[in-house]
């Protein structure tokens, strides 16, 4: 897997996104709770202006000291018995980490989640080099073993319901019991920890490196990632270049913002922060270190206006807030990265080419800005990608490029537009039934596929408006 | 110990930002600071009840005591959660506050206790896989979100809070403080101070849980499925 998923084109994307009745529940049920967490925990705190305030302070220096951070906090990964690999883009990633397997004669990868792995197409490579890799959080492991991409980045299972998931276990695990939440984690314990205890290598992801002391921070609920890094005697923590931060101090304040910003918790169950190897008088936890610090297209965007799109600290929230996000679901956005957050990431980490048509996944309400909890202007990028997409990379269709130019031309023309909406209503109807149109012509079909359109008023704005102010003189 | 590729990654950064690689940068100063305003100026005893209602919060019972009654209280818990195998951090806080004498008396009524010891290398993590419960001193509680803070090290391996089924932290009533931030604090210190941070620390709120099942809380997944704090009032 990339940070592409799927080949279907857009469009079939969100039909079946639209027409999957459960997912669209499910989605809007989550959303609804996230948003509720989000706002209490928000409330609880108090000040919450000022925290995102301080969130995106925090960010734009990081971002702008980047080369100075990354530095330093290599020097005290390496001082702390670590290595540490730059990888440029994926395959310097895979190639990296296979590397490892293979030194190590590894036959069994135990991972925590992790959405960089995700986008490099870690798992593929590493069976590729003969490695067995299990996902351990709860949700990436029903989907491994129903080999289907996740469609939200904290919950990466939300499209599926408890049927579907111990009809999975069923099929693959030889699961016995019932479809009951509880019954069903627990199974996933028992079969997970043989895992654990059994792995060679644990891959984690990173949520925030701290750049002073070497340490990466790993913010979780189910255990998975402390499993991962306490038993296999080799771990591998894969971070993007931009999830990091100067100090513990600034840990805290962005650890603070995630978690409620993601699901109203004040703290996670585990805020897990892991420093080098194990020392010496140590008995758990890795005598082997690596860190795999990817670029992957990242670099591109530092420098432009769409840098603030680095600051995300990936809690989510913008995709709870995004009404767009809650009728189509996450598969439809075609990436691993869905939701306002994916729409202004995507093309910029994997080009318009296969995304041109995500900045539209949006109504521009705002809601995602509004929500971001490091302030980052997501309905602002948006606006301008599609700006880009239009005047730079003349991605629109011919048909849509006339029709907008004849629209700019009429409508820039008083008489032609007068002219025209006194006629659209006889214009339009043979199409009219009953003051609104069902099945519309030409340009209007596309939206009577889904919804009604009202038919032109009897009485022009302008008229109405003018018969009004005439009676009120009189 | 190596870094790898990393003087060319960072030089295409540095230009990038259109400027040279930066090799100082000043502390930033940033315009706001909210997260020392959180339970300013509370005093230990309302830093206790802070913890006490967020630990309803994080499914987490929460019992009392002093240090004189500690060594019951623990029996007490066991008892009640009906765990018999029993995995504890070592060290000298377990050794001044008389518990690994208790530990003997406890093995004398047919528990079974296992106190971490580097020398005993593996087998800790043997035993922990197996024990009920396992026990920890927390270093800092942060009494806003309920949780332990852990600086694992020789005496105190990561497994004894991760693999028993029931995790029970040792809160003295000294180590509270409002919330993260002061935690955060004190390690950045150190580190400023030259005093490298623990291999790792675990900031522990609670048992595990996970809502990848249809949003349904599920308490108890990988890690421990119960919790309970021994808050001890004299410590």
């Amino acid at each position: 897997m990339s940070i592409r998923i799927g080949d279907k084109p857009y469009a079939d994307r969100i039909k079946d996104g639209i027409g999957n009745d459960f997912m669209r529940k499910a989605v809007s049920s989550a959303q609804g709770r996230f948003r509720t967490g989000r706002l209490k925990a928000a409330e609880e705190l108090g000040d919450w202006e000022d925290w995102r305030t301080l969130g995106e302070e925090i960010r734009h220096h990081t971002m702008e000291n980047l080369d100075y951070y990354l530095h330093q906090l290599s020097e005290q990964v390496e001082k702390r018995g670590g290595t540490v690999f730059f990888a440029q883009d994926a395959s310097e990633a895979n190639a990296y980490i296979q590397e490892v397997a293979r030194k190590k004669q590894a036959k069994k990868v135990v991972k925590s989640k992790s959405m960089v792995t995700e986008e490099i197409g870690l798992n593929k490579a590493l069976e590729e080099s003969g490695c067995e890799v299990v996902e351990s959080d709860l949700g990436e492991w029903i989907l491994q073993l129903d080999e289907d991409p996740p469609s939200h980045i904290v919950t990466p299972a939300l499209h599926k319901n408890k049927a579907q998931i111990r009809e999975t276990f069923a099929n693959k695990k030889g699961y016995t019991q019932t479809d009951d939440p509880f019954e069903l984690a627990a199974f996933a314990r028992e079969q997970l920890r043989e895992d654990f205890l059994n792995a060679d290598i644990g891959i984690t992801g990173c949520n925030f490196a701290v750049a002073e002391s070497g340490t990466a921070t790993l913010v979780t609920n189910e255990g998975n990632a402390r499993m991962v890094s306490t038993l296999p005697d080799t771990q591998i923590t894969v971070m993007g270049m931009e999830r990091i931060v100067p100090t513990w101090e600034e840990l805290e304040v962005l650890v603070s913002l995630l978690t409620r910003a993601a699901v109203g918790q004040k703290l996670t169950s585990y805020i897990t922060s892991l420093t080098g190897t194990r020392l010496d008088n140590e008995v758990d936890g890795p005598e082997d270190f690596h860190l795999v610090i990817v670029d992957n297209g990242r670099s591109k965007i530092i420098g432009t206006e769409f840098q603030s799109a680095l600051h995300c600290i990936r809690c989510a929230a913008c995709i709870n807030a995004c009404p767009v996000y809650r009728h189509v679901g996450g598969h439809s956005y075609g990436s691993i990265y869905p939701g306002p957050i994916g729409a202004v990431l995507t093309p910029l980490l994997d080009g318009y080419e296969d995304h041109k048509e995500l900045p539209y996944a949006s109504t521009l309400c705002a809601a995602c800005t509004e929500a971001c909890p490091v302030k980052i202007p997501l309905h602002e990028h948006l606006i301008r990608h599609r700006e880009i997409i239009v005047e730079q990379e003349h991605m629109t269709t011919k048909s849509e490029e006339i029709l907008m130019k004849g629209f700019a031309k009429w409508a820039s023309t008083p008489a032609a537009y007068q002219l025209s909406t006194k006629m659209a209503r006889t214009a339009l109807s043979p199409w009219t039934k009953g003051g609104h149109i069902e099945k519309g012509p030409g340009p209007l079909k596309g939206w009577t596929a889904e919804r009604d359109f009202p038919a032109p008023a009897k009485k022009s704005f302008r008229k109405w408006y003018q018969e009004r102010q005439k009676r009120r003189e009189d | 110990m190596v870094v790898h590729n990393r003087e060319r990654f960072l030089d295409q950064l540095a230009e990038r930002l259109n400027r040279p690689r930066r090799t100082q940068v000043d502390a930033p100063v940033y315009s706001v600071q909210p997260q020392d305003r959180v339970f300013h100026g509370a005093t230990q005893d309302e830093l206790v009840h802070i913890l006490e209602e967020q630990c309803k919060v994080i499914h987490t019972d929460v019992i009392k005591t002093t240090s004189g009654e500690l060594a019951d209280s623990i029996r007490q818990v066991m008892d009640t959660y009906k765990v018999n195998r029993l995995v504890s951090a070592g060290g000298p806080r377990f050794d001044s506050s008389g518990l690994i004498d208790s530990y003997d008396d406890m093995r004398r009524d047919g528990y079974l206790v296992h106190v971490w010891e580097e020398e005993k290398g593996q087998e800790n993590v043997t035993f922990a896989e197996k024990a009920g419960a396992g026990i920890v001193f927390s270093d800092i509680t942060l009494a806003e979100s309920g949780t332990v803070t852990l600086f694992n090290d020789r005496f105190n391996g990561r497994s004894i809070s991760l693999l028993p089924e029931t995790f029970i932290a040792i809160i003295p009533k000294s180590t509270l403080v409002p919330r993260m931030t002061q935690a955060a604090r004190l390690i950045h210190e150190q580190e400023q101070k030259g005093v490298p941070v623990s291999s790792c620390v675990s900031f522990i709120s609670g048992p595990s849980n996970s809502a990848d099942i249809e949003m349904n809380l599920i308490v108890g997944v990988h890690g421990p499925v119960k919790a309970a704090y021994i808050v001890v009032d004299d410590l």
